[in-house]
């Protein structure tokens, strides 16, 4: 590859979508507490599903969602680390800069952590759930995971919200096919019912990006590449 | 007074000093970051019985950014910065943040003779193939045909193969973990740290500015399909043949870890000052 070449994929548009800001997830502490109750049934049954969590851990992959209390773990998890995700990149943004965009990751970050709170509060967990680690997930990460190569810092609102519209279509289809796959009747339920407001949140950012302005084709030239020209 | 409230346990915030980040968006080193202050919280480790100890580069960026103890040592020399550390304070966990040209260029010999020593360290180094600080020459395991400004043609050499390295000179512990999956590598070094001996990490970290094929990488790591063994040999024959791209802890030995020897000799701070006293 040349230097040139480097250069120009260095540049390449940022293709993965984002998230709107508040509005989005207000109905989830709903399904939290729909799910909360056979929750607790749940827990006696978590012994018995150990060896199977710690067969695929050694693996390195994610265990099945067994149970209503399993499920509410990935629940959380999924939010505190889309979470971190999106604070990371605000810190990122600030530091290049980019000012608007990093307001924007940073209002996507309280958002999600403000369900994470909730599902907390809701299921009467004092501390969280999730090891110190984090989650062990089927992919790399979490599906609403923001995939961190895909910044730019000169990246435009529209650019970010790209992103969060990619996390919440994978956070729509990893539930959508829970619902699918899974034999225990609260994990459906509250698979489905989470599948419903991930599609929502989908339809919110989506409208978002329509009233976002489109970045003009060259929105990534810079006077002063960080890739030296040759 | 006695309290019988129990504290809360630490979270990979607390870790986390006050100092953002400045790497190029996109780095893989956020994740990595990430991935030390998980670690430290999955153990438990108190932020003042850590000293993250670095040399230069953008990986070495790294302990400023912990709220633990930090080194920002000389380039190619964390390790030997590390190893006295160690030695001298066997009470801390000490960790090491290095990158590809830190580590196996500049500080190459310190490599080889730190996984041979077998001090009680955990190194982590932060692998892009190239030297990004410095605007993307080649480094020891960038590929030969990788073309750039300084190297037009390739550099025409043989990769450096640095876990083959580490196994061949007696690390204790050899893993290799990927940046985007910071969770899993959170849990390679919290067994680094809680292997005795020399462990060895070295983590594939896109550097998205020089090398924005490495973004691909996401696609090409998996798990390793095999488990760790405590025989070298086989371990160095996987390695030779793979392509870089399994992830896991790829070898666990039982060397002891190296102590210093005691004698007669003068081990205390004040014994050499009396020595240096006019």
């Amino acid at each position: 590859m040349s230097t040139k070449s480097t250069k120009k994929s260095a540049k390449k548009p940022v293709k993965k979508s984002s998230k709107p800001v508040s509005k989005v997830r207000t109905k989830k502490a709903k399904s939290v507490v729909a799910a909360k109750k056979p929750a607790k049934r749940a827990v006696a049954k978590k012994a018995v599903k150990a060896p199977q969590r710690a067969a695929a851990k050694a693996k390195g992959k994610a265990a099945p969602i067994s149970s209503t209390a399993e499920f509410m773990v990935h629940a959380y998890a999924m939010e505190t680390e889309a979470a971190e995700r999106y604070a990371e990149f605000a810190d990122a943004m600030e530091t290049h800069n980019n000012l608007e965009v990093a307001e924007l990751f940073r209002k996507l970050s309280r958002i999600e952590q403000r369900h994470a709170d909730q599902i907390l509060e809701q299921m009467g967990w004092k501390q969280s759930p999730v090891s110190a680690a984090g989650y062990r997930w089927e992919g790399i990460e979490g599906p609403e995971t923001a995939d961190p190569t895909e910044l730019h810092y000169l990246m435009q609102p529209y650019h970010a919200l790209q992103i969060a519209l990619l996390n919440e279509k994978r956070a729509r289809d990893f539930f959508a096919n829970l619902a699918k796959v899974t034999k225990d009747k609260g994990v459906k339920a509250g698979a489905l019912e989470m599948r419903e407001e991930e599609e929502e949140h989908v339809h919110l950012i989506e409208g978002w990006l329509k009233r976002t302005p489109k970045p003009d084709a060259n929105w990534q030239t810079d006077q002063d590449p960080p890739v030296l020209a040759d | 007074m006695t309290s019988s409230a129990t504290a809360a346990p630490l979270t990979a915030q607390a870790y986390k000093s006050d100092y953002k980040p400045i790497w190029c968006p996109g780095c893989g080193d956020y994740s990595v970051l990430s991935s030390f202050t998980k670690a430290f919280a999955l153990l438990q480790l108190q932020p003042e019985n850590v000293a993250v100890v670095s040399g230069i580069g953008c990986s070495s960026r790294i302990p400023a950014y912990t709220n633990c103890y930090g080194f920002h040592g000389v380039h190619g020399r964390s390790l030997a910065a590390a190893a006295g550390l160690k030695l001298a304070r066997p009470d801390l966990t000490v960790v090491v943040a290095s990158g590809d040209g830190d580590g196996y260029s500049i500080g190459g010999n310190h490599f080889l003779h730190a996984c041979r020593r077998n001090v009680d360290l955990t190194y982590v180094v932060m692998d892009n193939h190239v030297y990004g600080m410095t605007k993307g020459q080649p480094s020891p395991t960038t590929e030969p045909e990788w073309e750039s400004k300084l190297s037009p043609e390739g550099t025409g050499l043989r990769e450096f193969n640095p876990l083959v390295v580490a196994l061949a000179a007696g690390a204790n512990f050899v893993a290799r973990g990927f940046a985007g999956d910071p969770n899993g590598t959170a849990e390679l070094i919290a067994q680094g740290i809680k292997a005795p001996g020399f462990s060895f990490i070295e983590i594939l970290s896109p550097c998205v500015t020089f090398r924005p094929e490495q973004r691909e990488w996401k696609n090409m790591v998996r798990p390793s399909s095999v488990p760790s063994t405590d025989d070298a040999a086989r371990a160095a024959r996987r390695l030779m043949s793979d392509d870089g791209m399994n992830i896991g802890v790829l070898y666990k030995g039982d060397r002891k870890p190296y102590q210093p020897p005691v004698g007669k000799g003068k081990h205390r701070p004040s014994d050499l000052e009396a020595e240096f006293a006019i």
